[in-house]
This record gives structure tokens, C-alpha cells and sequence, in this order.
């Protein structure tokens, strides 16, 4: 990022900052926590951000908080899910006392086919943007065009299907926390990501303590991984038909049956082909049923992030260097709109950039683009979008 | 703290309660050693730690006087009927305190491990048949009390069947190895584990056994009691045939390999992904099954035969299947990579310490082609800096 796009961004974001810091929630718990922040231009890191982060920082209060937003206008702020008796000590000092249950949905890691249209990639070297085709491959392809070896770097825009199908394992990720593992649901804070996913916070004391192990096995429960066929009622010798689950079941053994039968008949049918095959056979074909089936129902979650207790995870009511939009509290997951509720930037002011995109994408309810390496004039908002996104420079002179 | 009766001391010696037996009958441990009346208990004492050490679990006083494990019951009406005599349940109690002594005494660290093993084992047993026990409610009730006394898990009962919180269930299960201990293999509703009596009592093997280590260790090393002298040498014979003197290394190991082999010589439990690697990886490295199988002798689990069983199943022997070393990123997500910067490049244990082969001289790369990627970076150490969330 060129240092007058930085130096725009990091105008925009102060202002915001400047007039939204205290409507930002203080975190719980919130001296015992460890806080980093980035700013633009820091370093080039490949994000917009930049790549340093200042960390290891102790924020005792609200008022201490709020003028670290304002005094630095931060490209992004995260703060750790763990509780330390000294946060800004190195890690191995820091003494971990607990860490909150965090989860992250990306709609980068569902693998929609509506991608191929709306992920871009953009050119270090010759700074062409063009559609990729999907989220595979990584960063570090070889532009078509110039064959610069710098690298190429993914930016995906808005797309309705990708909000729905996250909000979609958001919904099931609150159901098996809630009806399963039993945390209430008030506990739960689902927040949009500020770019393309969902994170939720859970504050359920009891998960406080556990430590790296078992939070790995409490996501392969979410996820799925891990499971057997005799968990699911097929046994290698003599199965026996009242062991599969029902439709109706709860917990994972009833959403297990409607994934994999779909319907009472189509389960009965299932089940007698399986039993009837010759021995082996049923069991091996119960468990290229049951490859699907994980496939289908278990909840896409990023397990890293809910099994790491260090991390630091991008702070609630801050900026998102990836969009200039904030991570927002959901209050009605299904009636949130990211891309107009999360869009808090001021829009007031037009500013002249030079744009290369060649989508079509809404924000705030307005269409923009596509846009073939020509000049605009945007609302702040969506010039910083773009800019964010590589896909804009503010025009010179 | 929880106060026991009679039986239940002689069921759970372990506990607190229990510890006070021989000063409540005036006893000095002396005398133990002197009084031939006694001599009764000090033998037994030293079968029950022979038994933890051939990986038995002590078959108790109780169950030779027909009682099965069940043991006795506060009220004296459990399963397979009869009283005990006073005789039998102080001999229980008797024997467990003065095998805590041998094995001071002995100073072996190797039958501190086993024998909190094999007397978990035995509790586990009893803690199972109490808490399933639907006439006496008293022993039902004293077994959740001890655990949740002793491990803090609160049980409830509903239909036959054992509720335990979810996380309470997460933290003791991380030890077990077999996969229908994971969670996803497990009923799960409304925030509980539902549990037969025999697995929820199971699930605290390995806490009972760090719980009986520990009062072991915390006990007070006696001065030797004339009497004892045979048999504290011939424990500490037995514990140190049982100890791997060496370890059978054929080139350099990767920290993960050298990890495992250190958990196994602490006579701590390494978990059987943790097994597995060992296994595959020593076996790839040309070792047979017999140099390998003496490595897990100081398990706290180990059983000679089983180990040997596992080692040839792991080497084809005993089915089509041979089988291989886990990447490095298979141990990462095991917990079992301890990466150093000597592990750059590889991604698998079996590529530690290889140097890479001479290259070629590079021919002049095609106009407009990207230069190869350098080497993957070394995979991350066990205690990572904390990683950021940019979503």
C-alpha cells in the first residue's frame, strides 16, 4: 500500500475512532487481558495493515483504551481470549488463568461455488486485478499478465450467498453449543467479522479453564472429526438395526440421521441395503456415507482460532484493515446485513481514487463498479473499501 | 473432608481418612516388622505391590472372601451377600498403608507409577459398583461424593445412566487414547456426557492413579523397620529389572521422537498417538519389534504381551497392513511435535538429519517463470506465540 493511501486510511479510521470511542464496549476482564494493535504503513506485512503488530501492551481502563484508539488510529486491534496475571510479560511469564471459547466462521473456508465470480486477485508488480476463480491456490501464483513473481493477493467482495451460508453455520454452531453442550444462549455474542465471516464469543465460565487438548476435542465434536461408525450404530460384526439413529434424535445423532438418510423411508431403505451386504462391505459402505454426511453437518469453524488459548482475536467495535468496515455485534443474526450494518465509515466526503475491479459489488445499498482501471469519485466508505481491498488509489495531485 | 466407615476405608484406602488407620489402633510401624501377628499384613502388603508391578490389579482380601469388587457396603447388604469380617477389611487397609511404605523405602520411582495404577484400577472397580448400586443409595451417594471430592466432577444419575459436565468430562478424557473416548463418540446433551457407571468411573483412571501417586510421594520417607529389609530389596530387584537400562538408538532422533522416549523413561503415560509414532518411526528406522518393545517397559500401563502384539501389528505381522510414520503435520495436530530449527524443511520424522542431496546445476530457468518456492519454513514450536485472527 502506497503511503498516501495508508495516510488516507488512517485519517478516515482516526475520525471514526475519534468520534465512536466510546460507544466501543470495554472487554471484560479487560487489564487482564494482552492487546496488540497494528497501524498502516507499519511495516510491509502484505496486508493493508501492514505486517508488524505492537503487542504485549496492558490496557488498565476504558480511558486508557480510548486513547489508544485516538492517539494511534490502529489499522486493526486485537486483544488476547486469555486472562493473564501479567499481560505484557512474555508468553511463558504471562501466567495463564483461562482463556474465553472463540469461533470463527470464514466464508473463505466453505467452499462456495459462487466464489469463482467474486474473489479477485491483484498484481504486486503490475498491479492488474482480475477475477481468480475461487479461494484455492494461496497468494503466491504467477500473474497471467506480466508473470511477476511478487505475488498475487486474494480479495474477495461481497456476495449474499457467502453471508448467508455463514450466518447459516453460525446458526448451527449456536445450536450445538446451546442444545448439546449447554452454554446459554446469552452467553453467546455473535459479531460480524468486519470482513467476510461471523466470530462468536462464548463467556461460559465452565469452558474458562480447559486447556489447548481438550478445546481441539471439543471443536472435532463440532466439527465432526473423529467419528466412528459405531457411534453411529454400525458395528463390523452383527449390526443391529435399532443402533442407527433417528431422525428425531438430539444432538449430533439426529442431525447425523438427517444428513445422511434425508427422510424415515429413505433411512429404512438405507439401512436394510446396509445390513443385508455382505459382512465388511456394510460397514465400508457406511463409512463413505458417513465421509458425506461429516461433510454436510458438521460445522465449518476455523479450528485453529477455538483451539489456540494465546490467541489474540480482532477486538469488538473496531476497524477491520481488510474492509474499513467494524466488527459488529449481532443482535438478529439473520436480519444483520454486513455490508450496510457494519459499514461505519464517514460517507459524507467524496474522494477521488482510481479504481480496477472488475465486479460489481453493494455497499450501503449503493452498486459500485466495475470499474477498469479508471477514476471515480466515492464516498469515503467505499473509497476505503476499496483501498482495503487493493482494488483503489487515491487519485494524485 | 469426607468421612469413610470401615469398608469404605478398606474400598478407597487412599483417602485422607483412611491415612490415619494405624495410629487410630495405636499401631507403630515397627511393630509391623517385629510382631509375627502382624506378619499377615506386611505380606500382603508386598503382594500388592508385586501384583501392580506384573500390571495386575491387587485382587483384594474382599474378593477372596467372595465378595466380588463389590466390596462391602455401608450397610452391609450389597451383591453377593455376606459381611466381612473386621479381620478382612483391616487387612485392606493395613496392606495398602504398609505398602506405601515398602515403597518408600524401596526408592523406586517405577513402582510408585504401577502401583498408583493398579490401585486406581481396583477403586475404579468399587467407585463403579457403588455408584451403580440401586438398593444401598448411601454407597451411590459416597461414590460421588469422592468424585467430587477428589476431581472436582459432579455427577448426576438419570435412567440408569451417568451425567457428566461437559467440560469435566473434556478435562479428564484428554488422556485416553482410544477413539470412542473423543467427545464426538460420546452422547452429548444439555451441556452433559451420558455415561454407563463403568465409563464414568473410568473416565477418572488416570486422575486416581495421579491422585494415589501423589499422596504416595507426599508421604514421609520412614527410617528402615528391621523386618522389611528382604522384601524392600527384592521390590527394588523387581523395579529395576523392570527398568530399561538403555535404549537400542540407531542414528539421530527428531525432538519428537527424543520427547516420547522421555515420557516413557519418567514412567509417564504417553498417549497412544504418542505410541504410535514411536513405534512406526523406530520401526521405519530398521529396529525390530524386540529392541523396540523393551522402550515401553516403564509405562505405567505397559503388559508385555499387549506391547508386543501392538509392535507387530504396527510391523505387518499380524495383519496386510504395515504401518507408516506420521507427517509432521499429522504429530502437529497430535500435539506431538516439539519442533527445533533442525527440523527445517522436513515433513517427516523419518527426514530429520538427512542432508539433502547435492543439486544438479540449475538450468537457466524459461523466460517470464517464477523461481521455485524456497523450502517450507519450519513448522512452528508446541508453545506458539499467539497467532492473530484477521477475518
Amino acid at each position: 500500500m502506497d503511503e498516501r493511501d495508508a495516510r488516507f486510511l488512517e485519517s478516515i479510521f482516526r475520525r471514526y475512532y475519534y468520534d465512536h470511542a466510546s460507544e466501543i464496549p470495554v472487554p471484560d476482564s479487560i487489564a487482564r487481558r494482552e492487546f496488540g494493535y497494528q497501524k498502516f504503513g507499519m511495516s510491509d506485512g502484505g496486508g493493508p495493515g501492514g505486517g508488524g503488530m505492537i503487542r504485549h501492551l496492558q490496557i488498565l481502563d476504558a480511558g486508557q483504551m480510548r486513547v489508544l484508539f485516538v492517539r494511534n488510529a490502529p489499522s486493526d486491534v486485537y486483544y488476547s481470549n486469555a486472562y493473564y496475571s501479567f499481560p505484557t510479560m512474555d508468553m511463558a511469564e504471562k501466567d495463564w488463568q483461562g482463556a474465553d471459547l472463540i469461533f470463527d466462521i470464514d466464508a473463505k473456508d466453505l467452499a462456495l461455488p459462487c466464489r469463482e465470480k467474486h474473489v479477485l486477485e491483484a498484481c504486486t508488480d503490475c498491479c492488474r486485478v482480475a477475477v481468480s476463480g475461487g479461494d484455492g491456490g494461496g497468494d503466491n501464483h504467477t500473474c497471467g499478465a506480466c508473470g511477476g513473481a511478487s505475488g498475487l493477493r486474494r480479495r474477495s467482495l461481497p456476495c449474499e450467498k457467502c453471508v448467508d451460508a455463514s450466518k447459516e453455520q453460525v446458526r448451527l454452531l449456536r445450536e450445538v453449543l446451546c442444545d448439546d453442550l449447554g452454554v446459554p444462549p446469552e452467553e453467546i455474542t455473535v459479531y460480524f467479522s468486519g470482513n467476510e465471516g461471523f466470530h462468536l464469543h462464548v463467556l461460559h465460565g465452565a469452558f474458562r479453564d480447559m486447556d489447548a487438548r481438550a478445546r481441539t476435542d471439543l471443536v472435532d465434536y463440532i466439527t465432526l472429526r473423529g467419528l466412528i461408525p459405531e457411534t453411529m450404530g454400525m458395528r463390523k460384526g452383527n449390526p443391529d438395526k435399532g443402533g442407527f439413529p433417528d431422525l428425531d434424535e438430539a444432538g449430533w445423532r439426529g442431525r447425523f440421521a438427517r444428513a445422511a438418510f434425508g427422510s424415515k423411508t429413505r433411512r429404512a431403505k438405507t439401512i436394510t441395503e446396509l445390513l443385508s451386504a455382505p459382512a465388511g462391505e456394510g460397514y465400508a459402505r457406511f463409512q463413505d456415507m458417513m465421509k458425506g454426511a461429516v461433510s454436510k453437518a458438521g460445522v465449518r469453524i476455523d479450528p485453529h482460532v477455538t483451539m489456540d488459548v494465546h490467541r489474540v482475536f480482532r477486538m469488538p467495535g473496531t476497524l477491520n484493515s481488510k474492509s474499513g468496515m467494524v466488527k459488529a455485534p449481532c443482535a438478529d443474526v439473520a436480519e444483520f446485513d454486513p455490508y450496510v450494518d457494519a459499514v461505519v465509515l464517514d460517507g459524507t466526503e467524496r474522494v477521488e481514487v482510481v479504481a480496477d475491479c472488475p465486479v460489481r459489488f453493494r455497499l450501503n445499498g449503493m452498486n459500485i463498479g466495475p470499474y477498469r482501471n479508471e477514476e471515480a469519485e466515492l464516498p469515503g466508505y467505499a473509497a476505503a473499501y476499496m483501498m482495503c481491498k487493493g482494488l483503489a488509489k487515491k487519485k494524485t495531485g | 473432608m469426607l468421612i469413610l466407615g470401615k469398608d469404605e476405608k478398606a474400598k478407597y484406602p487412599f483417602m485422607p481418612d483412611a491415612g490415619r488407620y494405624l495410629q487410630e489402633y495405636g499401631f507403630e510401624l515397627p511393630q509391623f516388622g517385629s510382631d509375627p501377628a502382624l506378619r499377615m499384613f506386611v505380606d500382603r502388603a508386598f503382594e500388592r505391590v508385586m501384583a501392580s508391578t506384573r500390571g495386575e490389579v491387587y485382587r483384594s482380601a474382599a474378593a477372596a472372601a467372595g465378595n466380588d469388587h463389590g466390596g462391602s457396603g455401608s450397610s452391609n447388604r450389597r451383591r453377593g451377600g455376606g459381611v466381612l469380617q473386621d479381620v478382612t477389611l483391616d487387612m485392606e487397609i493395613f496392606s495398602f498403608l504398609i505398602a506405601i511404605v515398602l515403597i518408600k523405602l524401596a526408592n523406586r520411582r517405577t513402582l510408585v507409577q504401577r502401583f498408583a495404577l493398579s490401585e486406581a484400577r481396583r477403586a475404579e472397580a468399587y467407585l463403579a459398583d457403588d455408584l451403580s448400586d440401586r438398593r444401598d443409595r448411601s454407597r451411590a451417594d459416597m461414590a460421588r461424593r469422592i468424585l467430587h471430592d477428589i476431581f472436582g466432577i459432579d455427577v448426576e444419575e438419570r435412567d440408569y445412566s451417568y451425567l457428566i459436565p461437559v467440560a469435566d468430562y473434556l478435562k479428564h478424557s484428554a488422556v485416553f487414547y482410544e477413539r470412542e473416548w473423543k467427545l464426538v463418540n460420546r452422547r452429548v446433551e444439555g451441556g452433559y456426557v451420558i455415561l454407563k457407571p463403568e465409563k464414568a468411573v473410568r473416565l477418572v483412571r488416570h486422575a486416581l492413579a495421579i491422585y494415589i501417586r501423589s499422596r504416595i510421594e507426599d508421604s514421609p520417607l520412614p527410617d528402615m523397620i528391621q523386618g522389611f529389609e528382604g522384601m524392600v530389596s527384592e521390590l527394588a530387584a523387581e523395579a529395576d529389572r523392570l527398568t530399561p537400562r538403555y535404549v537400542v538408538a540407531k542414528g539421530v532422533h527428531p525432538p519428537c521422537i527424543k520427547h516420547a522416549m522421555g515420557v516413557l523413561e519418567k514412567g509417564e503415560n504417553l498417549p497412544h498417538s504418542g505410541r504410535f509414532m514411536l513405534g512406526t518411526f523406530l520401526l521405519a528406522r530398521g529396529q525390530s519389534v524386540e529392541e523396540i518393545a523393551p522402550l515401553f517397559k516403564n509405562a505405567p500401563d505397559y503388559n508385555e504381551r499387549i506391547t508386543m502384539y501392538q509392535l507387530n501389528h504396527l510391523a505387518g505381522k499380524t495383519g496386510r497392513t504395515a504401518y507408516s510414520c506420521p507427517s509432521c503435520n499429522k504429530l502437529r495436530t497430535q500435539d506431538l511435535c516439539f519442533a527445533t530449527e533442525e527440523c527445517s524443511g522436513i515433513n517427516s520424522p523419518l527426514q530429520f538429519g538427512r542432508r539433502p542431496a547435492a543439486a544438479p546445476p540449475a538450468a537457466a530457468p524459461p523466460a517470464g517463470s517464477a523461481p521455485k518456492p524456497a523450502a517450507p519454513p519450519p513448522p512452528p514450536p508446541p508453545e506458539r506465540p499467539p497467532s492473530r485472527e484477521g477475518g
